[in-house]
């Protein structure tokens, strides 16, 4: 991905008249053309809802670079045994034969915005009208000391899924009896908020049966989490003694790794473990800073209304990457998001009604075998960003047919929201 | 005072519909036992007219007999038991197999108060979407407001019943004949539905989350603002239904309809 991000951009921010106009196609020929860049929860919703509500008057390209995509969330389940790897892994044969999509599996390298064409890793130029750009979440580099990619195969973070994921289980099954599995927790904001917390839970329920007398630690930067009354009451009830958690003021915001050794260093003290997940510090997809759409945060700010970016009016962008308020970053909120975007593109392009974006956004947690919680809010577009409207989560003590509906309506939601993207 | 005379005929009055459900000659042993629960207590105005409720619910309760028992001896049937149903929770008669979403609904916290029964009885799917109830509902306010007067007699402790008034019941649902009567915009519907669709399949599949499609418009209408007003529970569904206008309901009850 490395490459030379000012020999694309020539041009730097789009002229404003061509802003409030309605855009005109690319090269006066043809219908409007939508690139979308990333085939997750943003990206490929936005490309289906595209190409079915306008009805084929609007030309979609997905560039995806995987052929079998899986889905971050969820994949915590499978760590813990609750899913088995092939079921959190779905294709783009749909989205091409049904809709109409032109799926190309490669890597967008370069966005020229004065030319309004990506650039893929093999060569080809693609021309757009409008370009989504929802490549998810890349990691800080040297967030975590010690830590970078080349280190991930030792320590992995597993934070994107797919290979890394199926490597952290394989890692925990391996570990030797009595041994230490250690998370380094990102700093805010990341990712899927409760997700480190639900990964804890899984690797704890897996251990439990495997290996009761492994211990897991986790090194936090930060001195609260999401859900956090929800899953320290799970970890009491179900692995108690097994999790230990320590935050900044203890030295979790101050470790450093030594992958060759498997090592950590915290507040100085040399300490051995078996796995370490490390999940650094995130920022947007590698692609969204080369379109040189981002902010000084690391993050591309857009418009609440239409998830148009700040910077250019041609580009917008959704999910993980974008910053647009108070939204986490989950697959439901880009989901979410790309619905809003769909309808705002399709305006801008073909003149078809705009109605008012609105967002919502649930979060569920596996905490145990039958016990999920939830939290979730709905949003609405103010000028200034996504704005939170109200919310709820689950309650500590709730019983436990109530907690097991809560984790059965989860496996719902995941039929529903893979069908909403995949077709 | 109301509440002694029902405690005190409780029995009795089990042991007259007995004789409805075995021997068929329910109208007179209602008049008579109506009568004589009218002498053993003061306000015996009050009872003749709780009786009469009673008699008229009991003939109302003839089209729930080909599945649901009640009294001495009432077990399940393709319904549940309906002794001391009121102020049970929903999904909770022990040996009876609900659906999913009845369980679901009993856990969320619905209790069969009044208010519920009420709800219930006039459109089943309208309160719990997902229910085996095949059954379209009672229309007529009074034939539920007699029925609940009838079925109430088998319950030891009615809950939510006022004391001076035992069946009344609100007249309905805070659906206003007005908001049933917009007609729905489906384009609009169909840009809403994103929002229902990550979690609600629109092929109609059902995996834990209750299908939203092909419902009758009044329902659908009638179900979202109960989540709307809270009589429905579910946090999620409260909390996306409370931020949709009529107007907006309207439009996702046309849309899904023809889903």
């Amino acid at each position: 991905m490395k490459l030379n991000r000012r020999g694309f951009i020539q041009g730097t921010v789009a002229t404003a008249a061509a802003l409030s106009s309605p855009m005109v196609l690319a090269g006066g020929h043809g219908k409007p053309k939508v690139v979308v860049i990333g085939g997750g929860a943003g990206g490929a919703t936005v490309a289906r809802y595209l190409a079915k509500d306008s009805k084929g008057a609007i030309d979609v390209t997905l560039i995806e670079p995987t052929r079998t995509y899986y889905t971050c969330f969820f994949s915590n389940l499978y760590i813990g045994g609750f899913r088995d790897f092939a079921s959190i892994g779905h294709t783009y044969g749909k989205l091409a034969s049904e809709y109409g999509i032109n799926i190309v599996h490669d890597w967008a390298i370069g966005v020229d915005r004065d030319a309004k064409t990506v650039s893929l890793a093999g060569g080809h130029v693609l021309p757009y009208d409008a370009l989504v750009i929802s490549p998810g979440i890349d990691f800080v580099e040297d967030s975590v000391p010690g830590w970078d990619i080349s280190a991930q195969n030792a320590m992995p973070h597993a934070y994107k899924a797919g290979s890394q994921t199926q490597l952290l289980k394989a890692q925990i099954e391996a570990m030797p009896e009595g041994g230490t599995y250690a998370m380094i927790a990102p700093p805010n904001p990341y990712r899927c908020p409760p997700g480190p917390y639900e990964r804890v839970s899984m690797v704890a329920y897996l251990l439990k049966q495997i290996n009761p007398s492994a211990k897991i630690l986790i090194f936090d930067p930060k001195i609260k989490f999401s859900k956090q009354g929800l899953f320290e009451e799970g970890w009491n009830k179900y692995y108690s003694g097994m999790i230990e958690r320590v935050d900044p003021d203890f030295g979790g915001a101050n470790v450093e790794v030594r992958p060759d050794s498997m090592e950590l260093v915290v507040d100085g003290e040399v300490q051995k473990v078996d796995v370490c997940n490390v999940i650094p510090a995130q920022k947007a997809g590698q692609i969204a800073h080369i379109a040189g759409i981002t902010d000084d945060k690391g993050w591309a700010p857009v418009y609440a209304h239409d998830m148009r970016s700040k910077l250019d009016d041609n580009i917008y962008v959704l999910g993980d990457s974008s910053a647009q308020g108070d939204m986490p970053k989950s697959g439901f909120s880009a989901n979410s998001q790309a619905k809003v975007c769909a309808m705002a593109i399709r305006a801008a392009l073909t003149g078809s009604a705009k109605f008012k974006a609105k967002f919502s956004n649930t979060c569920w947690s596996l905490i145990g075998k039958d016990d999920g919680v939830k939290v979730g809010a709905a949003y609405e577009a103010t000028d200034e960003k996504i704005a939170k409207t109200s919310g709820f989560i689950s309650q500590t003590g709730e019983d436990a047919a109530l907690r097991k509906q809560t984790y059965e309506e989860s496996i719902g939601w995941y039929e529903g929201i893979t069908a909403d993207m995949f077709g | 005072m109301l509440d002694a005379c029902i405690k005190c005929n409780i029995s009795f009055r089990r042991g007259v519909f007995e004789i409805f459900t075995w021997e068929g000659k329910i109208v007179r042993n209602l008049i008579l036992m109506s009568i004589l629960s009218a002498l053993l207590i003061l306000g015996w105005q009050i009872s003749v007219r709780a009786g009469e409720e009673i008699e008229k619910g009991a003939k109302v309760f003839r089209t729930c007999m080909s599945c649901h028992m009640v009294g001495e001896g009432a077990r399940n049937k393709t319904g549940p038991h309906l002794n001391g149903l009121f102020g049970r929770p929903a999904g909770s008669v022990e040996g009876f197999k609900y659906s999913e979403a009845m369980k679901r609904a009993g856990a969320g916290g619905l209790v069969w108060d009044i208010e519920h029964i009420n709800w219930f009885i006039e459109n089943p799917k309208s309160l719990v979407s997902g229910t085996r109830m095949i059954f379209r509902g009672i229309k007529n306010p009074e034939d539920r407001a007699n029925l609940m007067a009838f079925l109430r007699q088998f319950s030891d402790n009615p809950r939510d019943i006022p004391e001076a008034e035992p069946t009344k019941a609100p007249s309905d649902p805070d659906v206003h004949p007005s908001i049933l009567a917009i007609k729905g915009d489906k384009a609009y519907g169909e840009y809403l539905s994103g929002e229902c669709i990550t979690c609600h399949q629109i092929d109609g599949s059902v995996d834990g989350i209750p299908s939203i499609t092909g419902w009758l418009e009044e329902d659908f209408v009638t179900a979202l603002h109960a989540y709307k007003n809270d009589h429905r529970p579910h946090e999620v569904m409260r909390m996306i239904a409370k931020r949709l206008s009529d107007e907006e309901i309207a439009a996702l009850a046309a849309y899904f309809a023809e889903q």
